[in-house]
């Protein structure tokens, strides 16, 4: 009970936080309300589902760099076969990208299972990878996306039958994101599956004994983390309009969110929702940089010194646990 | 099927020791047969002119990867090299109208001791992973550059002379870069078996706990070794600045990950405690011998990274596979 206490403490915690730099905003910018929180969310929403990956992978024990370079694949794949294509084939290749996503997360994991070399240092490579074939499927930012997925994160939410002025001020993107996590994350969470990813980043070898397929659990947690990845590209591609070859800064960012979040890098500790939390956090943070008139170059000098500070924290800590 | 088993697992162990004790050996053979490949895929281009090419290119790829090398032995890795040595390169460029040549080769190189400082502290204080850590301080620096990059922009830049000497001049064939460049290999690898902070170095990349408890002070060694590779990344930016001749904010970005590729091809462990930078220096001349190859079969920026990325993999797996004898 106490532990259940703590650990949603960090996460109540952080909630708070939010609460009190949202409020910190609003006095900065008087101005800033609805829209400003749409484009909040929709500037999250890569990064939220980066970090939700990247805490699935971490809390079963491993870690994974390539994961901004798999976000670069999804989304040029995305823009290269939905440029001008509308309908239901755009469904079609929504599911493609995201069966691709899995693919990709399952290989990194079959590589680190089937060579018994490091986590750290397959994905090291598997980023040259994917950063390869995003490069290879497209040389220079471009293609398109149907107008409905870009619409979907665009806006306020609409229910029928409920005034739109209950709902307007909750941005799209945030509902999407809190759909496709639950989607997901939930079903695993309550499943064998979950315990499973918590047993093997706890202790794998007492996992190893108690039956737990280990190498299994690994390639699915894996295969989950491209999942999301595969999302976040998507999520690149519908806020932006095309594909971008170049992965974003999402791999630092999705460790220093996991680590504020509360997912102990060691792994076996943590759930999803302090991540997401963190995530909104620093992107408040941003926010509030961008709207003091920071220079932006300053603004992402600020960002990454933040970053690294809490990766340091975090590193710490882990260092303390570990003596304990 | 059991036959073939029982005789390959000891030609596999014989193997395994063979890289494990004489890595070289296998290197420089995989270094001949890939310029007879190109001799083939391209008959004549084997000449002086080209070695001198090869040797002028292969250079910075192998100053570049002694960052990587030297960290390796640690079990560590310094992803913000190629981010460092960029801006030695910028931050020379730009000052020297200023300072003179002296006074910006002592800023730039100010500039990469520092990096290296941060690195250090992340990685030996807080125990951060050096990946990790050296990724954020790449960040950040590319923050600061871009930063510094809007103060300088109307003066103009000017490239010092002597490293314009070095970068592209050639003396009976070679490259002038050699002068500094032997020295600072001899250097590495003398020091790197017969002084205290080499063996250091593959003390605490054998076994962090052992070294520890022999008394060594792990963190100081980490903090030593990550300004140090700071300090090698900053000297690559200057030479790297005399042989390109044009300062820009992605320099020597394109380095960053053949330098690993170079040293994990030259048989340095990723884990720490194996290797040398004997094997970086062939390491070196074979990406830059894969690269010519690469070109002329005109192959894609994407394709290479593929490449480079797959051989760090199999590479790593494979002296997994040979040098695990238990």
């Amino acid at each position: 009970m106490t532990r259940l206490l703590a650990n949603n403490g960090w996460t109540v915690g952080l909630a708070v936080l939010l609460a009190m730099l949202l409020i910190a905003t609003k006095v900065i910018q008087p101005g800033f309300g609805v829209s400003g929180l749409d484009s909040l969310g929709r500037s999250a929403l890569p990064f939220a589902l980066a970090t939700v990956g990247m805490a699935v992978v971490v809390i079963a024990g491993g870690i994974d760099l390539s994961i901004a370079a798999m976000m670069a694949v999804a989304s040029v794949t995305a823009a290269v076969l939905m440029d001008g294509v509308t309908g239901g084939t755009s469904g079609l290749v929504v599911i493609a990208v995201l069966g691709l996503g899995l693919a990709m997360g399952a290989l990194n994991g079959a590589l680190i299972v089937v060579t018994r070399v490091p986590d750290i240092v397959v994905t090291l490579a598997m980023l040259f990878v994917w950063q390869g074939v995003a490069l290879l499927i497209l040389n220079a930012p471009g293609g398109g996306i149907a107008p409905w997925l870009r619409g979907l994160i665009v806006g306020g939410v609409t229910l029928p039958g409920v005034p739109a002025e209950w709902t307007a001020w909750l941005p799209r993107a945030v509902v999407v994101l809190a759909v496709c996590v639950a989607a997901v994350w939930l079903p695993i969470r309550q499943s064998k599956l979950g315990l499973r990813f918590y047993a093997v980043g706890s202790d794998a070898l007492a996992a190893f004994r108690s039956g737990v397929p280990v190498g299994q659990t690994r390639i699915a947690a894996y295969a989950v983390c491209g999942l999301f990845a595969a999302m976040g590209g998507l999520a690149v591609t519908m806020s932006t309009g095309i594909g971008e070859p170049i992965p974003g800064p999402y791999l630092l960012a999705s460790v220093a969110a996991v680590v504020l979040g509360g997912v102990t890098l060691g792994g076996g500790r943590g759930g999803v929702l302090g991540p997401v939390l963190a995530v909104f956090v620093l992107r408040v943070v941003r926010l509030d940089l961008t709207l003091l008139s920071v220079d932006p170059n300053v603004a992402a000098i600020v960002e990454g010194l933040i970053m690294v500070v809490v990766v340091m924290f975090g590193g710490v800590l882990a260092m303390r646990g570990r003596r304990a | 099927m059991t036959a073939t088993t029982t005789a390959l697992a000891p030609m596999i162990g014989r193997l395994g020791r063979l890289l494990a004790e004489r890595p070289l050996i296998p290197l420089i053979g995989l270094l001949v047969g890939l310029v007879g490949v190109l001799e083939i895929l391209q008959p004549g281009i084997v000449n002086p002119r080209w070695l001198g090419n090869t040797i002028k290119f292969a250079i910075p790829l192998a100053m570049l990867a002694a960052c990587q090398t030297l960290t390796m032995l640690t079990g560590g890795i310094d992803l913000s090299a190629g981010t460092v040595a960029t801006i030695a390169a910028f931050v020379t460029a730009t000052l020297t109208p200023f300072f003179g040549v002296p006074g910006a080769v002592a800023i730039a190189l100010a500039c990469a001791l520092v990096a290296g400082l941060v690195n250090g502290f992340g990685v030996a204080v807080c125990r951060v992973h050096p990946l990790i850590m050296t990724l954020g301080t790449g960040l950040i620096a590319t923050g600061c550059l871009l930063v510094y990059q809007r103060f300088v922009i109307s003066t103009g830049i000017e490239i010092p002379g002597f490293l314009v000497w070095l970068g592209t001049g050639r003396t009976w064939g070679l490259p002038n870069a050699l002068v500094v460049f032997i020295p600072f290999a001899t250097l590495l690898i003398w020091g790197q078996r017969r002084t205290g902070f080499g063996r250091l170095l593959y003390a605490v990349g054998a076994n962090e706990a052992a070294a520890q408890l022999s008394g060594v002070r792990v963190w100081q060694v980490h903090l030593a070794l990550y300004a140090l590779s700071g300090f090698i990344a900053g000297l690559t930016g200057l030479l790297y600045l005399g042989i390109v001749k044009t300062a820009s904010l992605s320099l020597a970005l394109p380095l960053d990950l053949p330098s690993v590729a170079a040293a994990v091809v030259g048989g340095t462990s990723i884990f720490g405690g194996r290797g040398g930078y004997g094997g970086t220096l062939i390491g070196a001349l074979i990406l830059t011998v894969m690269a010519t190859m690469l070109t002329l079969m005109q192959m894609p920026e994407g394709g290479r990274r593929i490449l480079f990325g797959a051989i760090i993999l199999v590479v790593t797996a494979l002296y997994i596979r040979l040098t695990d004898r238990s």
